[in-house]
């Protein structure tokens, strides 16, 4: 069969290669109706599909950062800025190994371990950036020598970018607070707040302070360019451009020169200060000490400043003006004589004996007077001059700690103040109720007593305590404090200033309020406990001292045992308004284990009331800093 | 005018029809590529340099008396398996595969040869054998084809592999393959598809399950699948436009000027284009046919069925890879993707088509 020869026929042959060629014929036609068919799915069927792929592959939008506001004190001091500055950022999904690149990098220009553990730090903690920065502050050099080589470095970029700056340094850090970067939790935050759109391309965000809480006008609004891209990602062409809203100017009521003078004027001491506005509650100085360097936050701390900072027993992050709550001591005592007067339990006139303690009849437990002797007869005026513990031991246990929580609770204490920054403590303003809530014990008639004084289960923050005196000095009007003055929109230049806020009014019948303003004047008077601080000064001050006990405050670390006796010692305490006659500035100073309040405190009210009143400047200046260049 | 005269001469050989079919295709190559090449004029004037030169060696070729194409097919052939043997030892490896040989100045492609001279072969093989045609003789061409075909497979270079033994199967089957035979082999090639996928490469591997699913692999082997798919699929009925295409212009498309040139096609001018452009394919193939049909002998027949349906395996192939229904292999679209081997072959073969159907082959029957 294999080897006979094939029989050719001609015609059966044609007939034969003619079949082929049909059969071959419809053979291509069907493999053409194939592709019109695949044609047809996708022109057709899934156009639309395609369509948006190939906007996708070919637009991007790429975010523009808004220039975040900046923040001035009432002068136009500059208190937080931004300027510009030369980034190499790696872009760890283009790069297959992090360390090599980094190393070629190395060897262009200094990369410090810490640059390499901030780094690795970052692209730990942040799932949400394509690129993170391995070294920020590149000299124009630096920036040169690392564009030349991006070709031989896919993943990495040179970048101009914008940064936070804090001029003044450590000056009003607390209350400034500061921006670092986005981590995942400020991001988590972001999307269920629905801002985070608003934060592409942006790396920065305001942890505390006034950065915080005016997070949402300082930031301003993300811009667009929307470029078409090539398949390398580079922009080829502008489509559209959607321009960046720069975030609002803030204008703060503070004086920052009044706040440096402030903070000096603590020295080595720890303590706060408050200084308010008394008609409308503008913060004219808010002081935490000791203080910190906002400028080390920006581009994330460096563990030994962080740990320098966090571990130490001062507790320099803690804004104790805000955070901090001290028993108000003897501070109390003006707002105690007040309620007495309210509520017709004493007249200016009526005397108590002070033997030098209080106790229930029938009792042998003592309440002493800071005075083991006693102030013999006192009155009221007597009792605010000297201090008399007793006769506020004797008005309380008449008052009843539900009259007093009533009457105290008017100017604000054991509430939040309501002021502009995030994190405020309400202190406490203790009564029946409020014991009720955290311990079964019912309330004993002996804790009434010593909360008459500004002891016990009293506490109230500095900030709290300032914003009473301005009501003292303002005749009953509870204010909002706030450290915003007016907020300039950057992209029309409106100006828009806060209105003052009240929050509550006490009604203080003036014949009530001059006795006790007058006895407040006393303080500072020969015979007061506030004339070493005060004396010559030109214009007429209000003051109460106090001491504030730390028994019974919090305290979190004690391990230095060289400071156990320090700190065990009183916190002073003062409060004071003026001028007296006219008043402009109230003021609330705290020093830590100061002992009494009108030798430690009074005199930093002081340099701050001289300031503000006279314009007077202790020499020598404030130091400022200058722009922190990394590395 | 002796001019007049040559001219006269050359043209007597020529099929008008098809030549103007092909010229047709050639214009339009000229609008692809200026769009694909970026409006690039130099580009532009390569590729038209590249048709021109095609266009001037179809036209000799015509010319060329059958017996003497008859008289170069052993040559060619055992040319062509020479140097392929010579590029298995000494050639060039450019992308992992050994595909080019140097010549002096000259770097050429042997495997392209065999496109040509594999079909020339076996149409000379059975015109000879014509009229004491035995089955044996069916079994000696497959070895004449099998022989290139498993050099370049193994080069490796798959595609145009499979582009040769088509080539050279078009004869076998116009030749009379008896059907039990071709129906035989197709089982049998169907059943060594699993011993054939174990000596596939790797990466050749990868490209037939991409096609599967291209998605598995976006950036890898499905990348061009994909962004071939979304250019056409985003030119939607009527297409973007001459020169208004973006995926090809801002690179998303690789090869856009040469394998996936389809794709770039697709995107400007739509599913209209792309019937319009399959329809002129289909008219060179069908003329290429009736020319099969007519053709004067058996040599004519063979080489002028196997020419022509090559040409048909060449567009299915490249619009079938670049629409997504076909694997990866590197196939240019005949006439339209820029390059000068591809359309010399092309237009080669349709001129030794021309020849042998406008000579008369005096001695023979």
């Amino acid at each position: 069969m294999k080897s006979r020869v094939e029989l050719r026929h001609y015609h059966t042959d044609i007939s034969d290669f003619r079949r082929r060629l049909l059969i071959v014929t419809a053979g291509v036609v069907i493999a053409f109706v194939l592709l019109i068919a695949r044609w047809v799915d996708i022109q057709i069927l899934h156009h639309n599909d395609y369509l948006v792929q190939a906007e996708n592959n070919r637009i991007s939008l790429i975010p523009i950062t808004p220039n975040r506001g900046i923040i001035t004190d009432r002068n136009g001091m500059v208190l937080a800025n931004n300027y510009s500055a030369y980034t190499v950022e790696l872009t760890p999904s283009k790069i297959a190994n992090l360390n090599d690149t980094i190393n070629a990098i190395a060897q262009l220009i200094p990369i410090t371990p810490v640059d390499r553990r901030h780094f690795f730090k970052s692209l730990a903690d942040n799932h949400h950036f394509a690129s993170l920065p391995l070294r920020t502050h590149l000299t124009d050099e630096e920036a040169a020598k690392i564009a030349a080589n991006v070709f031989r470095l896919p993943g990495v970029e040179v970048n101009a970018r914008l940064f936070r700056h804090y001029p003044q340094g450590k000056v009003a850090a607390h209350l400034l607070g500061y921006v670092s970067r986005l981590n995942d939790a400020d991001i988590t935050k972001l999307q269920s707040a629905g801002r985070y759109d608003n934060y592409r391309g942006a790396d920065h965000i305001g942890k505390t302070g006034i950065e915080q809480s005016y997070e949402a006008l300082l930031h301003g609004n993300t811009g667009y360019e929307q470029v078409e891209t090539d398949a390398g990602g580079h922009a080829v062409r502008l489509l559209a451009h959607n321009a960046p809203i720069s975030g609002d100017k803030l204008t703060l009521w503070l004086d920052s020169r009044m706040e440096a003078i402030a903070e000096k004027a603590f020295g080595d001491h720890r303590g706060a200060l408050v200084a308010i506005d008394v008609h409308t509650g503008g913060i004219l100085a808010m002081v935490s000490q000791p203080g910190f360097d906002p400028n080390l936050f920006i581009d994330g701390i460096d563990s030994t400043d962080w740990d320098a900072l966090n571990n130490s027993s001062d507790h320099p992050l803690i804004d104790r003006a805000l955070r901090s709550a001290y028993p108000e001591g003897s501070t109390l005592k003006p707002f105690m004589a007040l309620a007495g007067l309210h509520y017709g339990v004493r007249t200016p006139e009526q005397t108590i004996y002070d033997p030098g303690y209080f106790a229930f009849p029938g009792s042998s437990h003592h309440y002493r007077d800071w005075a083991p002797n006693g102030h013999g007869t006192v009155d009221m005026h007597k009792s605010l001059v000297v201090s008399c513990d007793t006769y506020y031991y004797h008005l309380a246990n008449d008052l009843g700690i539900v009259r007093m929580h009533d009457f105290l609770s008017q100017f604000g204490f054991g509430r939040k103040t309501g002021i502009d920054l995030e994190g405020e403590k309400p202190g406490v303003l203790p009564s029946p109720a409020w014991k009720a809530k955290f311990s079964r014990q019912p309330w004993y008639p002996g804790e009434t007593v010593i909360c008459g004084i500004g002891q016990g289960y009293n506490l109230a923050t500095p900030l709290q305590l300032a914003v009473a005196t301005a009501s003292l000095a303002n005749g009953g009007m509870v204010l909002r404090p706030q450290l915003v003055k007016r907020i300039v929109d950057s992209h029309t230049g409106i100006a828009r200033d806060l209105p003052t806020q009240v929050v509550g009014q006490v009604n203080l019948p003036p014949d009530q309020l001059k006795v006790i303003v007058d006895a407040m004047i006393d303080v500072t008077r020969p015979g007061g406990t506030a004339v070493g601080a005060f004396v010559g000064a030109p214009y007429l001050v209000a003051a109460k001292t106090g001491t504030a006990q730390v028994v019974g405050i919090r305290q979190n670390e004690k391990y230095h045992a060289a400071d156990l006796d320090m700190t065990h010692r009183d916190h002073a305490v003062l409060i004071a308004f003026a001028p007296a006659d006219a008043p402009k500035i109230a003021v609330a100073v705290l020093v830590e284990n100061g002992g009494h309040g009108g030798t430690a405190a009074g005199p930093i009210a002081r340099a701050v009331m001289d300031y503000y009143l006279l314009g007077k400047l202790p020499a020598p200046a404030p130091q400022t800093g200058g722009p922190v260049h990394g590395h | 005018m002796g001019i007049k005269r040559i001219l006269l001469k050359l043209s007597s050989h020529l099929d008008y029809p098809l030549l103007i079919m092909l010229l047709i295709l050639m214009l339009l190559s000229l609008f692809v590529q200026y769009s694909a090449g970026n409006e690039n004029t130099t580009h532009l004037l390569m590729q038209g340099g590249n048709l021109l030169i095609a266009l001037i060696v179809l036209v000799l070729v015509a010319n060329i008396s059958p017996w003497h194409l008859l008289s170069l097919a052993v040559p060619l052939y055992v040319g062509g398996v020479l140097l392929l043997l010579g590029v298995a030892t000494f050639g060039d490896v450019i992308n992992g595969s050994r595909r080019w040989l140097h010549l002096g100045v000259l770097r050429i492609q042997p495997s392209e040869i065999l496109k040509i001279a594999a079909p020339l072969m076996l149409a000379w093989y059975f015109h000879t054998r014509e009229a004491t045609l035995r089955l044996a003789d069916y079994g000696i061409a497959a070895a004449l084809l099998a022989l290139p075909v498993l050099l370049v497979a193994r080069q490796p270079d798959l595609g145009t592999a499979l582009l040769i033994a088509a080539s050279g199967f078009y004869v076998l089957f116009f030749a009379g393959l008896p059907w039990r035979l071709f129906l035989g082999s197709v089982a049998l090639a169907g059943a060594s598809l699993p011993l054939v996928w174990h000596f596939l490469h790797d990466y050749q591997k990868q490209r037939l399950l991409t096609l599967l699913d291209p998605t598995k692999d976006p950036l890898g082997a499905g990348y061009h699948i994909i962004q071939s798919s979304i250019a056409i699929g985003s030119g939607g009925i009527l297409g973007e436009g001459w020169l208004q295409g973006t995926q090809a212009h801002l690179d998303f498309l690789p090869e856009h000027t040469t394998d996936f040139v389809f794709a770039v096609f697709g995107e400007e001018f739509g599913l209209l284009g792309n019937i319009l452009l399959l329809l002129l394919y289909l008219a060179i193939i069908l003329r290429g046919l009736i020319l099969t049909d007519r053709a004067p002998n058996l040599f004519a027949r063979l080489l002028s069925a196997s020419i022509t349906l090559s040409f048909f395996t060449y567009v299915f192939v490249n619009m079938g890879m670049v629409s997504g229904i076909l694997p990866v292999v590197g196939v240019p679209l005949p006439m339209i993707s820029y390059g000068g081997t591809a359309q010399l072959i092309v237009l080669l073969g349709f001129g030794m088509m021309m020849s042998a159907n406008t000579h008369r082959m005096l001695n023979k029957s």
